[in-house]
């Protein structure tokens, strides 16, 4: 059997399957039945300083067997009332990762420390929402501000931090080397692509707020480039997200150079079932590969160049 | 997966209660509901009153701001469905009764239909504020079920809560299953009644929800999800859920004690 544990940025985990932040994650329980599901950890919805409604309904429209578009517009409690549900999220064992969003560098070291507060092993800095106005990526959507907002966070905890990047740029990696240079334990590439559903009979755009953001299988090869390229530019772990609903999508991300990676519209379809799936197809794959462990494979594709 | 279509019909089957009926062909079963888009505003989950064939039907109760403004909802008006979505009613029990709160009667019909159709019986707890509110009764009627009212006001049947005609009907008979819908602090009490009868409980729950396919927790309940997990849940499922009759969650996901 191959071994999947791997370490991201001091953090030891089962194997490389997070929940990705969004999905589920307004609620404790929610991430707790992740974990107990098979994750190796949870990453909270991206939480603000306010509470937030979000857009109004339709919020998401699906394509079935190739993804989902959605535009939620960061609706979360707010930090003040969302430490219960981290309680009992960390009740269950699992390694909570703290997801923040903020309009500025300043507010996302304030969220940060009081996130940091409550027992999460590590934060990841949402730069890379695609259609909140006032937040992730257009105050994130530039190495500058990336550098900018990591450093502050940096500076104010203790614990490892993870930028979280857009692909909807034509530099991703770019932003991945800010986030280096800010001081990031690590970066998560990609949120979702900014996308957009028009319904013909009603002349109008689906979602209530016209763009959005495309996820699931159809943009795995996106996040694959984003990954690949990003390997080629930083030293830091790259946690890899974007369409992974196989074992074989996995390997693919951990092959072009990630580390541990995320799974968010696979949840969404499946069910909390599906780490438990992806944890028994990689690890097959890698036996039917002859590969040991997982965390020799991380990267192995660029030497094939 | 979304489609838009015209409403072909409205009725008003209350004072606060209008029934849409519209073209839509997809199959559907008791206990489900749509995401019901209305352009321009929001879009809600809305359990299907009427399942069968290609025109199926929805019937909402005056609300919020967005159910208040499917009340104005014409024929000819445009809407968009998604789904169905959730799970069903189990259709096994023979001896069934139904306590049914306000607009909940809306959920339970097409299921008691069934029930009856397959030649089981069916005794309807059916409660309002007041008498011209009590959804449905001629429709529990109709189908051959037994009906026994309960208004706030005393304007007809048992005056005082459902619950209280619930409590009286299971002493006195049995059945085999109890299919409840309506404010959940309603549905509390009558899990306690059944609870002490032994009789098992499928309640229809409600919360917040978004995305309605599993992925956004806004209508989280419990270790649970209303949109994939129900909306129909089981006496253990329900006992097992905290937040059962104790709070919801807003928009933004905070807790909201009933």
């Amino acid at each position: 059997m191959a071994e999947l544990g791997v370490e991201l940025a001091g953090v030891r985990l089962r194997n490389p399957f997070l929940l990705a932040s969004g999905i589920w994650g307004e609620s404790g329980a929610s991430l707790a039945g992740a974990y107990r599901a098979g994750a190796a950890g949870v990453i909270t919805k991206s939480i603000g300083a306010a509470p937030r409604e979000g857009f109004p309904n339709p919020t998401i429209e699906s394509y079935g067997s190739w993804g989902m578009l959605n535009a939620m517009g960061l609706p979360n409690p707010g930090i003040d009332d969302y430490p219960k549900e981290v309680e009992i999220a960390l009740a269950s064992g699992a390694p909570v990762i703290g997801s923040v969003f903020a309009g500025s560098a300043e507010e996302f070291g304030r969220l940060a420390e009081r996130m940091a507060a409550l027992g999460v092993v590590a934060l990841e800095l949402n730069l890379s929402c695609p259609h909140a106005e006032g937040f992730g990526t257009e105050v994130g959507g530039t190495p500058p501000e990336v550098e900018r907002i990591v450093r502050e966070v940096v500076d104010r905890v203790r614990i490892p931090v993870i930028a979280k990047i857009t692909p909807n740029t034509t530099d991703a990696p770019a932003l991945a080397l800010a986030a280096e240079r800010g001081g990031a334990a690590a970066v998560s590439a990609i949120n979702t692509v900014r996308a957009l559903a028009v319904d013909v009979r009603l002349r109008r755009p689906v979602l209530a707020h016209g763009l959005g953001g495309l996820s699931g299988p159809a943009v795995k090869p996106v996040g694959l480039a984003c990954v690949w390229q990003i390997f080629e530019r930083v030293r830091i772990p790259i946690v890899g997200v974007g369409g992974i609903s196989t074992g074989e999508d996995a390997l693919e991300y951990v092959m072009a150079g990630a580390r541990a990676l995320e799974v968010g519209t696979a949840v969404a379809v499946e069910g909390a079932g599906a780490f438990g799936r992806l944890a028994r197809e990689l690890s097959a794959l890698l036996d039917e590969l002859g590969i040991a462990r997982l965390a020799d494979a991380v990267g192995v594709a660029h030497a094939a160049r | 997966m979304r489609t838009v279509v015209r409403v072909v019909e409205r009725i008003e089957e209350t004072p606060s209660t209008v029934t849409l009926r519209f073209p839509y062909a997809p199959a559907a079963e008791p206990g489900q509901f749509v995401m019901l888009w209305i352009p321009g505003d929001d879009e809600i989950p809305m359990s299907l009153s009427y399942v069968e064939g290609d025109r199926k039907g929805v019937t909402v109760k005056a609300m919020g701001a967005t159910s208040r403004h499917v009340l104005t909802i014409a024929p000819g008006d445009w809407i968009g469905l998604r789904g169905p979505y959730g799970n069903r009613f189990d259709l096994a029990p023979r001896r069934l009764l139904i306590v049914a709160g306000g607009s909940g009667a809306a959920v339970l019909a097409p299921g008691a239909e069934r029930v009856v159709a397959g030649g089981g019986s069916v005794v309807v707890a059916l409660g309002a504020t007041r008498a011209p509110e009590l959804l449905f009764r001629q429709r529990f009627a109709e189908m051959g079920a037994r009906v026994e009212v309960a208004t706030d006001d005393a304007s007809a049947g048992f005056a005082g809560y459902v619950t209280g005609v619930a409590e009286r009907l299971l002493a006195e008979e049995p059945f085999d299953a109890v299919w409840t819908c309506g404010p959940e602090v309603m549905m509390r009490k009558v899990l306690a009644l059944a609870d002490a009868r032994g009789v098992p409980t499928f309640g229809s729950t409600e919360r917040h929800m978004k995305c309605a396919i599993g992925m956004c927790d806004a209508c989280a309940f419990g270790p649970f999800h209303v949109c994939t997990d129900g909306p129909v849940f089981s006496s253990g499922q329900l006992r097992s859920v905290p937040d059962f009759g104790v709070f919801h969650r807003d928009a933004a996901g905070r807790r909201v004690r009933f």
